[in-house]
């Protein structure tokens, strides 16, 4: 056999149509065979983050802490898709693999937000959003919306959780941002999201007012209860993250759902 | 030719990637805030340039030289994707974390670098072990980087407390330059220099000398 002449134009071809063949079989072949595993692994996050935010899990257990797995756990909730609009609740197709942050993004499906309205500083919002509630017999024990809003680097994305009363806060949690470790990152201190359990969410006239504040006021004060202390070395974050539980609150976001919910109950929403 | 000792050993200490070749500096800088990233991140690299070594010096004798770099990128790119997904399954949350520095192993340039200078002209034996001993460099400095920033920066490590830090009741304020990525070329930079007391043949010739001042001697 004559050698080969590997600079040829025909090996050349030959070469690089043979290694493309092989790579994407590879990675496709890859990419298919782990894409159950990887599926479960983001419901299980996004459950996981559900609950924390709701203080029903540690930040670092995958279990709770009388032994109930994350599915047990989550098992206790509804989950139900509402129009934020009107506050009511609508059907979807597929509840469980309704995403209303891509959702945000479809002209058709979502609004466009004024600069004075969008204190979170999203652009779009969807028209649908999911909530996810928690019943003890008659009424809400726990209720988590999903909030996201932009910090310094990037959008923060989490859950607001409230307790029963609908007005007092149960937890925050961020399962996705882009904030500096250590500073903004600091939005995932335990101790920190510690001292959102029990904040009040709504004012006498029914607007939210949460602060972040670097000096709290009197404790026992009424508005000592609308505060939380803020990050230090963390304005732009600080701010992001007041913005975004005041917005997803607010009359563009769960406010009127939740209004509607007070009144009527879990039944009715 | 060199030994197989040379070549797995050798990049450690004596041709480290980092220290004396100063290549890798970009995700050495990202990925070192805390240890659990950082040694995900080491092992994801070793699979990576020891696989594509191996790879690339299986084909070396069939590739044109024109298309070569790409082929080499080729493959590479692959792996790294490969690399991704298989996190993405089994850990989950530290992929998440570590996010889009897997992906940019792809540019790491000691992967790119030891396809190009040892695989291309080596037995597949061979740039395997060459691949695994500089990723192994490349590790050991990250390693030490990543040890000196999360302890001193966050207070812990591997997520663990070891020195109790003022926001949790102890008594450390964490140094917040650490986490910054600049603390990482300060940390490396000191490692180099270390490296080249100790072994004096890496130090450089210097480019030039500075003449002696000849006039003016009232300024002196």
């Amino acid at each position: 056999m004559a050698k080969l002449d590997k600079d040829s134009l025909g090996n050349t071809f030959f070469i690089a149509i043979f290694l493309c063949l092989v790579c994407s079989v590879v990675v496709s072949g890859m990419a298919v065979a782990l894409k159950p595993i990887q599926k479960l692994n983001k419901e299980l996050d996004q459950k996981k983050n559900i609950l924390r935010a709701a203080g029903l899990m540690a930040a670092n257990a995958t279990e709770s802490d009388d032994g109930k797995s994350i599915e047990e756990l989550f098992a206790q909730f509804t989950v139900r898709a509402v129009n934020l609009q009107s506050g009511e609740y609508v059907d979807v197709d597929d509840i469980a693999s309704y995403d209303p942050i891509k959702t945000a993004g479809d002209a058709s499906q979502s609004i466009s937000l004024t600069s004075d309205e969008d204190i979170a500083t999203l652009r779009r919002r969807e028209n649908v959003s999911l909530v996810y509630i928690k019943t003890n017999g008659a009424g809400v024990e726990k209720l988590v919306i999903p909030v996201r809003g932009y910090g310094l680097w990037g959008t923060l994305y989490g859950y607001l959780a409230l307790d029963g009363d609908l007005n007092t806060i149960s937890g925050l949690g961020f399962y996705s941002h882009k904030e500096t470790p250590g500073l903004g990152g600091e939005v995932d201190n335990p101790k920190w999201k510690q001292r959102w359990q029990g904040v009040r969410l709504y004012d006498d006239q029914g607007e939210p007012n949460v602060r972040l504040v670097k000096q709290r006021s009197p404790v026992n004060s009424t508005a000592a209860s609308y505060e939380v202390d803020a990050l230090s070395g963390a304005t732009f974050t600080t701010r992001g993250v007041q913005n975004l539980v005041n917005f997803w609150s607010g009359e563009l976001g769960f406010g009127p759902y939740i209004q509607k919910l007070k009144i009527n109950g879990v039944a009715q929403g | 030719m060199a030994s197989q000792k040379e070549v797995l050993i050798d990049p450690i200490f004596n041709n480290n990637p980092i220290a004396l070749q100063v290549l890798g500096i970009c995700s050495a800088l990202a990925v070192t805030i805390n240890m659990s990233t950082t040694l995900v991140m080491c092992i994801a690299v070793i699979f990576v340039t020891t696989m594509s070594n191996l790879a690339v010096s299986l084909v070396r004798n069939r590739v044109p030289t024109n298309i070569r770099i790409i082929v080499q990128m080729t493959i590479i790119s692959s792996l790294v994707i490969v690399v991704d997904q298989v996190l993405q399954a089994v850990a989950y949350d530290i992929s998440k974390s570590l996010s889009v520095f897997v992906g940019l192993i792809i540019t790491n340039c000691i992967v790119m670098g030891r396809a190009e200078a040892f695989a291309m002209q080596n037995g597949p034996w061979l740039s395997a072990l060459d691949g695994f001993g500089n990723a192994v460099g490349y590790s050991v400095i990250l390693i030490g980087v990543a040890l000196v920033r999360e302890p001193l920066g966050s207070g812990t490590l591997m997520g663990f407390e070891i020195i109790p830090t003022v926001a949790n009741g102890g008594w450390y304020v964490p140094n917040g330059l650490l986490l910054l990525a600049p603390s990482a070329f300060f940390i490396i930079g000191l490692f180099i220099w270390a490296i080249r007391s100790w072994k004096t043949d890496q130090v450089e010739a210097p480019e030039y000398e500075i003449a002696p001042n000849s006039q003016y001697k009232e300024a002196i």
